[in-house]
């Protein structure tokens, strides 16, 4: 099992040397965005808005922390990944029209995301859903947070991290897709358990 | 009252009972996917620092669930559904928890899980021979929520039926509920009451025990199997361990309609039974 450590801004080279079943370890600053965000950020995009942040060679989160104040400074918590499945329509216009290179999550992602990483270089990657605390171990500060009228949950945090992981490559930029890969399998199995009696 | 539920939300939401952390390590004993082993391994690694630390072992602490069952001789019923929301409030800023309550209508988020008929609050049962209140809280995230199946199966199709529809929906789920899960049947009844009782039997009921009609106990232990020989595994990876328990409930049913709801419970289940004696005195178990 090969493992990587990346630092961010991630160059393009670096992504597409990746394959599914690679872990990896990210430091430096990654950008969380659930469902309001990646709505938000789509109707940026349609408009013709600026972003308040700068997603190019960097690393989307699916992720809506627990974070709380404490004198007056943001402290995360709890922190790990949501579904990234509900994130599917947008996650495409993100990696194209923003140059994300990594987009983490968990529960995997489907074909337009999938297409998206094979042309304009990213990959998916998971962290263990519900290891909130694990998560947050690997966040050394609050660097920023845009878009806190969403709600705590649902806001931007910028996020300065060490060694964030272990990650596993769940798409890579050959357009393989592990988890489709074994819930097909899956599918087969059924109908042969099904006729067994 | 207050004190005793802020108390279960914080075990609940820092803490895995037992019978959880012992089928999550068989788990990680019998995997051999390597893939599968390592999520295994990063969540026994969440747990331990979980409960080191004091902090919700899951970021989502979900739409916070109270059973409540309460002894006809308790003083005092008249508080508490005021002091449950009370004490979510409270939780939510000390544990903390993550505001979950999100008004459908503006989108807007409370700020404190707090809202209309949230937390939700079920009145489970009346116990005539008691003067105790037992109140279990339960924590489970949207992913679980989001995975929840309902349907109602012409009756001719019976067992074979929930048998299909349980695998179409491990299926459909994937990876989304945090496999390995605990997956919840219900059968029969109501539309709302075979829901009730697959969330129970997910989330309330403990891992270990066996269902008391033996047909039941058969069905449960033949499903469990197929499920985990589909492969999918912790988090989707593909491996063995799918579901560490498979608990089916039923009730009677109307002639014409077979009602079946399947609920997926995520490895991170958390619950916390607070007992309140008549002199205020309680007790958190798990």
């Amino acid at each position: 099992m090969a493992v990587h450590s990346l630092t961010t801004p991630i160059p393009e080279e670096a992504v597409r040397r990746l394959r599914v079943g690679n872990t990896i370890f990210i430091s430096g600053v990654i950008y969380t965005a659930r469902d309001a965000a990646h709505k938000r950020i789509a109707e940026h995009i349609e408009r013709g808005l600026q972003l308040p942040f700068n997603l190019r060679n960097g690393v989307v989160y699916h992720c809506g922390p627990i974070a709380v104040k404490r004198n007056s400074e943001w402290v995360v918590v709890s922190a790990g990944p949501t579904t990234s499945m509900r994130m599917e329509p947008y996650e495409h216009i993100v990696i194209e029209r923003l140059g994300a290179r990594v987009v983490v999550g968990k529960g995997g992602m489907s074909v337009s995301t999938a297409e998206a990483c094979k042309r304009f270089g990213a990959v998916y990657a998971i962290f263990t859903g519900g290891a909130g605390v694990l998560a947050a171990q690997a966040v050394k500060r609050v660097v920023d947070v845009h878009w806190l009228d969403l709600g705590t949950p649902e806001a931007v945090w910028v996020l300065e991290v060490e060694n964030f992981g272990p990650l596993t490559i769940a798409i890579d930029t050959t357009g393989k897709n592990l988890i489709e890969e074994v819930l097909s399998s899956a599918a087969k199995r059924k109908w042969e358990l099904l006729s067994k009696k | 009252m207050v004190r005793a539920f802020v108390e279960a939300i914080k075990r609940a939401s820092t803490h895995l009972p037992p019978d959880v952390k012992q089928a999550l390590r068989k788990a990680y004993e019998i995997e051999t996917s390597p893939a599968a082993k390592a999520q295994l391994e990063a969540i026994l690694r969440n747990i331990e620092l979980a409960e080191r630390l004091g902090v919700p072992l899951c970021q989502d602490t979900g739409v916070v669930t109270f059973y409540v069952r309460v002894g006809l001789g308790f003083p005092g019923v008249a508080h508490i559904e005021k002091a449950l929301v009370e004490a979510v409030r409270e939780a939510t800023s000390t544990v903390p928890l993550r505001p979950n309550s999100v008004d459908p209508v503006t989108g807007l988020n409370t700020g404190d899980n707090t809202g209309r008929y949230v937390p939700i609050i079920i009145w489970d049962a009346v116990d005539p021979d008691s003067s105790t209140l037992e109140v279990t809280v339960a924590l489970r995230g949207g992913g679980s929520e989001y995975t929840t199946v309902f349907s109602v199966l012409p009756p001719w199709k019976g067992l074979e039926g929930v048998k299909e529809l349980v695998l179409e929906a491990v299926i459909r789920a994937g990876a989304m509920p945090c496999p390995p899960t605990v997956i919840g049947v219900g059968i029969g009844g109501t539309a709302e009451y075979s829901m009730l009782l697959a969330k129970k039997a997910a989330t309330i009921r403990r891992i270990g025990t066996r269902h008391p009609n033996p047909v039941v106990a058969e069905l449960e232990e033949e499903l469990l199997e197929m499920v985990n020989e589909l492969g999918v595994g912790a988090m989707g990876v593909g491996g063995k361990v799918t579901a560490l328990a498979l608990h089916i409930d039923y009730a009677h049913r109307h002639p014409a309609a077979y009602p079946i709801a399947i609920a997926f419970q995520c490895w991170a289940l958390r619950r916390a039974t607070a007992r309140v004696h008549p002199s205020g005195d309680y007790v958190i178990e798990q």
